[in-house]
């Protein structure tokens, strides 16, 4: 964009002020990851209720199957993604001090990336592991 | 009277703001927005618990039980329960959200129902859900 077209001067954009023009795709990203849990939370679910109480090695053999732990590999990424970016959402709409709004957001992936390794290796251990 | 704040936190001169939350009457549509938002928080701390699971699934037989036991008292089953509900309840939720993503569906008679069918499904759901579970156990 041409700065003639304005009245707008860079400064804005000094002070970090203004759409960060990530706005479409944390849009896009939101409603992607949704209806891929949709189908893989219902997995999760028939999985959870097939193994509710079962025993270890009911588990761990139900975990061993590729038809098993790779939906669980897919649901947790796509989690993930899903719940940092409505996290973020809640924490811009409702924290204002710009310093405790940064530090929830850099908590807010990090959480997300920690219980998603943790998750994840736990399936790879699972089905090609130990 | 509210008085609008800057970004850093300083009052501005007497400026009025718009109306928030407390001033309108609750309205279906309304609830149903609002545990939109606390269901996927919930969810979002509910993730400790898959995780947990997996990890115990993992680690070893020992572990498993311990943790397997404590997910299956009287306790752990009512937190089980509540995830359920939160997760049949935001995902219907969403289905929502992408009827609207496509411009249909804002008719007021339209949003009554659809919030309407969102709460009675979700009990719906959830209550089938553990029948299925408890059957099967």
């Amino acid at each position: 964009m041409s700065t003639k077209d304005t009245m707008r001067t860079p400064l804005k954009n000094v002070r970090r002020l203004g759409s960060a023009k990530e706005g479409a795709d944390h849009f896009w990203m939101q409603r992607l990851t949704a209806i891929a849990n949709l189908f893989l939370a219902v997995f999760l679910v028939w999985l959870v209720v097939a193994l509710a109480g079962a025993p270890h090695a009911t588990v761990k053999a139900a975990l061993a199957s590729p038809l098993v732990s790779l939906p669980l590999l897919l649901l947790i990424v796509s989690a993930m993604i899903h719940m940092r970016l409505g996290m973020q959402t809640i924490i811009e709409d409702y924290v204002h001090g710009e310093g405790a709004k940064l530090a929830l957001l850099v908590l807010n992936t990090f959480f997300a990336v920690v219980v998603g390794a943790a998750s994840a290796f736990a399936v790879l251990r699972l089905t090609i592991g130990a | 009277m509210a008085v609008a704040k800057t970004a850093r936190g300083g009052a501005k001169a007497g400026r009025p703001l718009s109306p928030h939350l407390q001033v309108y009457r609750m309205t279906v549509s309304m609830l149903m927005s609002i545990l939109h938002r606390i269901t996927g928080a919930a969810l979002y701390f509910g993730t400790l618990l898959l995780a947990w699971w997996l990890v115990a699934a993992a680690t070893g037989p020992a572990y498993f039980d311990y943790v397997s036991r404590i997910m299956g008292s009287l306790p752990g089953r009512l937190v089980l329960l509540g995830f359920t509900w939160a997760l049949v309840h935001h995902a219907l939720g969403g289905l929502r959200h992408f009827l609207w993503d496509t411009g249909r569906g804002y008719e007021l008679k339209t949003i009554d129902l659809l919030a309407w069918l969102t709460i009675l499904l979700s009990l719906a759901i959830t209550a089938l859900v553990w029948a299925g579970a408890l059957w099967l156990e």
